[in-house]
């Protein structure tokens, strides 16, 4: 019953969808009042009708109700509640649904939070959000129903791949998800702005916060999951750049120029149609991102199981959203106005500078991603583009980035001068070039790659601090949107030491350890006791037992495990990691030597890796700083106030 | 031309590649020895350890080098086609390549499901399939009188494969 | 008592004295690092989202033998990766060899580096010609003053 149910809720949200997508449209349009009206509780209802449906299918899960093929196919009696619940994403029905019920969650909250905006504004809005869910929802239904039964209902399910039965499976794929649906709405304003011809500074403030808090769960989404991949996969990497991690990155290296763009648009009125297009190619991306993982076109290790039906269906909903926007962008774009001027040398051009920088970023993720697959279409062989050629490519345009980190606070709007800057900065130079200098001795040798991302640190945090010095001179300057700022590029330096570091300085050891053993990484010492056998909810494991020494002196004792799931998957390896503010230390159980488990050999290998949890530190600060920039009073603005500053601008 | 144009045009050639890309499959590893000559190996046969095959002895005909494996499932899926084929007297000559296999289980597994190879070698450690660049079970490689490599079928034959590329082939080759 | 604490303390210190620093796994340490180093950067055909050295897969595992055996055998970095290639194809490495077919990938971010760096100059040269700066009137200034004054928070 509660399947049916799901299905019939999901049906009536898609109807419920195409109404919202087309009537305050075209309300908007013919300036029909009651068909804008009907936007909000249209958002409404959307979201309830694909809350309920979710219910449905996470309660399908919960009691274990193996008659819905996809709860056969992803969960089993065996596992834990935690993992029952979330393994409701697990698939690709489930997750979009997921994916979708974002959606309404988000179109809710513009519906909620837009009392401040003009009425046509919020129906153009809500209508284009409520085209896309339509989309999405005709998509689920006739390609990917999650309430599928099967019968006769098996008595036990499939087990879920070990992997995922991780805690980071929990938070990983929703906030992902809340990154990747939340640049929609950005999207939503653009096409909204562009179909109203109403392209201003306003339409920028009102899309501002949205856009950063997108981004903001975006950081974290991919945060933890390459946390997670560090902590689950035992060879202590945390990037690989695979197709479907870069289908994350580049909405995020586009999303961050996007935010950089509105600023200028918001201030200065400039930027209108880059700005556009950005929403545009953000929202873009994400939906490249879910063509990319579910329809078989790339290998990866996150790719769901693909149908060449379900890649053709994204594929024509991808040409048909993102084409239509922009065709809707080539004509109108043309005739927005362009803005305030600004000198070659001000804070426009340095912003301007980094979108480029940015946009070059994306666009070589993206010409690596698919290159293989040009080829091969093109008939001239296969060949594989992986991580050498990412990191080649990649980290040559962010050191500019890092340069101008620095700069762009400093410079005025609209017209500076190249010695005032040099003025202001001239003191970080010296301290990056110091940092670069001294620094790589301290953390453990000399290097040139150490000594260069020491001095872009050192310049970043000097400039930083700098520019605080500058804005503590006025009283009520540091606005939260300021700290914000702060905030976020301070992250930024953190997350570049991070990397610096732990890819200079890690150290591994593979060792054959007997009870008694120890090892040496890193300056500190590992003593390896003895392994015993151990059961688990749904598995039985191994469990090794290392002391962890400094100097002689104990700091705690270490348990990696080895689990078995049983149901033919593969053995599972669960490293223990010592955490610490400036190291970890992480030791992974390989393969028994001998025969005798307990009191053998095993082949165990160890890592030290320095100031690694300053990446995700790092990526922390950056959400942080998007967090306190949000929280700025101002982008609570009245109608009155908003109209009177639009009409004083002319 | 309006300039706002571009990334409508630029999008528009994604779709297509992206359209292409649908039908192709991105696991397979095309062989870079097409068209060139088979390489040299000297076996002990399955069956008789004491004899040995090479590629040399096939000199002057048209033949297929079968690779299987008793611990391949889709090999089970293969068999009964080589079978058919073979006793139909449609295939060349059908050579088998035992892939990392036990002497004792690879003979079980001709017995229980038939054997139709002129000869089987076994390639105990898989080196001379990393030679051939097998990657997955089962792999068959037609080689021509020459002892060039002119075609690899990854995955079992199917009666589709046979028909629409291999047996044609073989016809062009034999002439 | 005393025989059997002699007993057990010279069982420890036996078991302390049997207890050592542990040996690397690898047979030859050297050989180990380079043979890591060179299938870091390879593909695992049978896990293709894992590197060869990292992968489990059997074949990966028989790979990883084969090129110990030819570093043992005095081969250069450069004719490891040319063994796997002749028998996998390009595939195999996940560094693309810079080769015709490879030039757009290779090129390309620097190419479209400039182009960007062309297409903002361009930008900002047409800008400046087309909004010159006006400045304010004494009207609008005053004009300005007021709405500040008036919506200031």
């Amino acid at each position: 019953m509660i399947p049916e149910l799901g299905l019939f809720a999901l049906l009536l949200s898609l109807f419920a969808a195409l109404a919202l997508g087309i009537l305050p449209l075209i309300g908007a349009q013919r300036n029909i009042p009651a068909w804008m009206a009907f936007a909000r509780p249209a958002t409404s209802a959307v979201f309830l009708l694909i809350a309920v449906s979710y219910a449905c299918l996470t309660w399908a899960f919960y009691s274990n109700d193996f008659s819905v093929l996809y709860v056969a196919a992803h969960s089993n009696t065996r596992l834990p509640l935690m993992y029952r619940l979330s393994a409701v994403w697990g698939g690709h029905e489930g997750s979009l649904l997921l994916w979708v019920f974002m959606l309404a969650g988000w179109s809710l909250a513009v519906a909620r939070f837009s009392r401040q905006l003009p009425q046509a504004m919020v129906a153009r809005v809500l209508g284009v959000l409520g085209l896309v869910m339509a989309g999405m929802l005709a998509f689920v239904v006739f390609t990917s129903n999650p309430f599928d039964r099967v019968l006769p209902p098996p008595a036990e399910g499939r087990s879920l791949n070990p992997l995922l039965q991780d805690p980071g499976l929990v938070y990983h794929p929703p906030m992902l998800y809340m990154g990747y649906v939340g640049f929609s709405v950005a999207f939503a304003f653009a096409i909204s702005a562009l179909i109203a011809g109403q392209l201003d500074a306003a339409w920028a403030r009102w899309s501002r916060p949205w856009t950063t808090a997108a981004w903001i769960f975006l950081t974290l989404g991919i945060a933890l999951g390459s946390w997670w991949a560090y902590n689950e996969l035992g060879w202590g990497g945390w990037w690989f750049w695979d197709p479907v991690e870069n289908a994350s990155f580049m909405p995020w290296l586009v999303g961050a120029a996007l935010i950089h763009s509105l600023a200028v648009t918001e201030k200065r009125g400039s930027f209108k149609n880059w700005t556009v297009l950005l929403a545009i190619a953000a929202f873009s991306l994400s939906l490249l991102g879910t063509f990319l993982v579910r329809s078989g076109v790339l290998t990866s290790v996150h790719a769901f199981a693909s149908d060449p039906r379900r890649g053709i269906f994204i594929l024509m909903l991808l040409a048909i959203v993102v084409g239509s926007s922009l065709m809707l962008f080539a004509a109108r774009a043309p005739k927005v106005s362009l803005g305030g001027a600004f000198a070659l040398v001000s804070r426009e051009t340095l912003l301007l500078i980094n979108n480029v920088l940015l946009v070059v970023a994306a666009a070589s993720v993206l010409l690596g991603t698919l290159y293989p697959l040009v080829i091969d279409a093109l008939g001239l062989g296969k060949i594989s583009v992986g991580p050498p050629y990412f990191n080649a490519v990649f980290v040559p345009i962010m050191l500019p980035i890092l340069v101008l980190v620095a700069i762009g606070p400093m410079a005025r709007w609209k017209h500076d001068e190249p010695k005032a800057i040099i003025g202001k900065l001239w003191p970080a130079a010296v301290i990056a070039v110091l940092a670069g200098i001294a620094l790589p001795w301290a953390a453990g040798g000399w290097n040139g790659a150490v000594a260069l991302g020491l001095a872009l640190v050192g310049w970043m945090v000097a400039a930083l601090v700098l520019q605080a010095a500058d804005r503590f001179k006025k009283p009520g300057a540091a606005t939260p949107s300021w700290w914000g700022m702060q905030v976020a590029h301070f992250g930024l330096a953190v997350f570049v030491v991070g990397v610096t570091l732990v890819l200079n300085y890690q150290e591994e050891r593979d060792v054959r350890m007997e009870p008694g053993d120890t090892v040496n990484v890193g300056n500190h010492q590992f003593k390896f006791l003895g392994v015993r056998a151990s059961e688990g909810p749904n598995y039985q494991a191994w469990v090794g037992s290392f002391e962890l020494y400094r100097h002689g002196r104990l700091l705690r004792t270490l348990h990696p495990e080895k689990r078995n799931y049983g149901m033919g998957t593969m053995p599972m390896t669960e490293a223990a990691i010592d955490v610490g503010l400036t190291r970890d230390l992480y030791v992974s159980l390989g393969e028994p030597l001998t025969a005798d488990k307990e009191n053998g050999a095993w082949a165990v290998r160890v890592y030290f890796k320095p100031f690694v949890d300053w990446i995700w530190g790092g990526a922390l600060l950056m959400a942080l700083g998007g967090f306190i920039a949000i929280s700025d009073r101002r982008y609570r603005l009245s109608v009155k106030r908003a109209a009177a500053l639009a009409g004083a601008r002319a | 031309m309006n300039k706002f144009v571009w990334p409508l045009i630029i999008f528009v050639a994604l779709v297509g590649l992206l359209a292409v890309g649908l039908n192709l499959n991105p696991r397979e590893v095309p062989s870079p020895l097409i068209g060139k000559p088979a390489p040299a190996f000297d076996l002990p046969q399955l069956a008789n350890p004491e004899a040995r095959f090479t590629p040399k002895e096939m000199q002057g005909r048209v033949w297929l080098l079968n690779v299987w494996a008793s611990w391949c499932v889709s090999c089970r899926e293969e068999h009964p086609v080589l079978i058919e084929y073979a006793q139909k007297g449609a295939l060349p000559p059908l050579v088998g390549l035992n892939y990392k296999d036990k002497r004792e289980d690879g003979l079980r597994w001709l017995k229980r499901y038939g054997d139709p190879y002129l000869v089987t070698a076994f390639d105990a450690d898989g080196r001379v399939g990393i030679d051939y660049g097998v990657y997955g079970v089962p792999e068959t490689y037609l080689i021509d009188k020459a002892g060039v490599i002119r075609f690899k079928q990854i995955g079992p034959i199917t009666p589709e494969a046979l028909e629409k590329k291999i047996l044609p082939l073989i016809k062009e080759l034999e002439k | 008592m005393k025989p059997l604490m002699a007993v057990l303390t010279a069982l420890a210190l036996l078991s302390g004295a049997l207890a050592k620093e542990a040996v690397p796994l690898a047979e030859d340490p050297a050989v180990e690092q380079r043979m890591v180093k060179i299938t870091e950067e390879l593909r695992c055909l049978v896990c293709q989202n894992e590197s060869l050295a990292g992968s489990q897969a059997d074949l990966a595992k028989d790979l990883r033998e084969e090129v110990r055996g030819l570093i043992r055998a005095g081969k250069s970095d450069e004719e490891v990766k040319e063994f796997l290639v002749s028998r996998y194809g390009d595939f195999v490495l996940y560094r693309p060899q810079v080769k015709p077919v490879t030039y757009l990938l290779w090129g390309g971010p620097f190419l479209l580096l400039i182009l960007g760096i062309i297409a903002l100059v361009r930008y900002l040269r047409r800008r400046n010609r087309q909004l010159p700066d006006t400045p304010l009137s004494a009207e609008e200034r005053a004009r300005i003053e007021a709405l500040l004054k008036d919506h200031r928070p």
